[in-house]
């Protein structure tokens, strides 16, 4: 049990990142117009945004940081995708606190059935 | 997918009044819950309990205690799994947990509802994406897809 505790709060810790970089309006709109257009440079991003270039870029690369971008040369420029593997994991982290709950039944169960 | 709350239901085999004590008295309640609490649950009181779960002793957590209505409803608020020693969450918003019983043939149903994670931030970037992009579920099918075509 507690190797399972340990893989689960491995995987908190490592979904943090992901939540932090989620928990911001610019950075969701940023993450689902690549989810929706496809890879994108920073040029691009920019166009027509309320925001400079340069706010652009430091929430691409918070982005970047928590994997859920991942960034590639293309000529001079530099291209962003979307990677979904990290969001994915996020998603575990709830379903892990589901299968939380689901062992304190375990214990309560045999708390309270115990002669 | 609702990303706000987890709910969970199971019959225990024993009568309603064990199950009752097993949730409402910290000793009890710590024992499998695995915390070692410093007072008694009462309405209103934070209570500060030690983590017992072993490769986790250096921890510690604390429940709000929210509503004790005997004989079969138990609530408190806490920071769901705040398992990261070097962050401070005691800014962010807490998960509402409650506890219901009702007896049934066999013995005890148990409901545990654990709700409130859209509000705060592990659920609130989840939940703002599904509003955004029209459903996560299709968003990551669309990246499949488009990753799938090139």
């Amino acid at each position: 049990m507690s190797r399972a505790a340990s893989a689960g709060a491995r995987r908190a810790v490592e979904a943090a990142p992901v939540f932090a970089a989620l928990g911001d309006e610019t950075r969701l709109q940023l993450l689902a117009r690549l989810c929706h257009e496809g890879p994108l440079s920073i040029a691009r991003l920019s166009e027509g945004a309320r925001i400079t270039r340069q706010a652009i870029t430091k929430h691409l690369v918070t982005l970047e940081s928590s994997g859920l971008l991942e960034a590639k040369r293309q000529g001079r420029e530099r291209v962003y995708q979307f990677s979904p593997a990290r969001l994915q994991a996020a998603r575990r982290y709830l379903d892990q606190v589901s299968a939380q709950w689901d062992d304190a039944i375990d214990r309560l169960r045999a708390h309270v059935e115990e002669p | 997918m609702t990303t706000d709350s987890i709910e969970k239901r199971a019959v225990l085999a024993a009568p309603l009044a064990r199950v009752w004590r097993a949730i409402s008295d910290s000793r009890e309640f710590g024992a499998w819950f695995r915390m070692d609490f410093e007072g008694e649950f009462r309405e209103g009181a934070r209570v500060r309990g030690r983590i017992t779960y072993p490769g986790y002793e250096h921890l510690s957590g604390e429940l709000a205690i929210e509503r004790i209505a005997p004989p079969n409803y138990f609530s408190y608020r806490w920071h769901p799994h705040a398992v990261d020693p070097e962050r401070d969450y005691s800014q962010e918003p807490m998960t509402l947990v409650e506890f219901e019983l009702a007896e049934v043939a066999g013995g005890t149903q148990l409901t545990i509802r654990e709700s409130g994670f859209d509000a705060i931030p592990a659920g609130r970037g989840l939940e703002a994406l599904r509003m955004n992009s029209g459903g996560w579920d299709a968003q990551l099918q669309n990246v499949s897809a488009h990753v799938a075509s090139r």
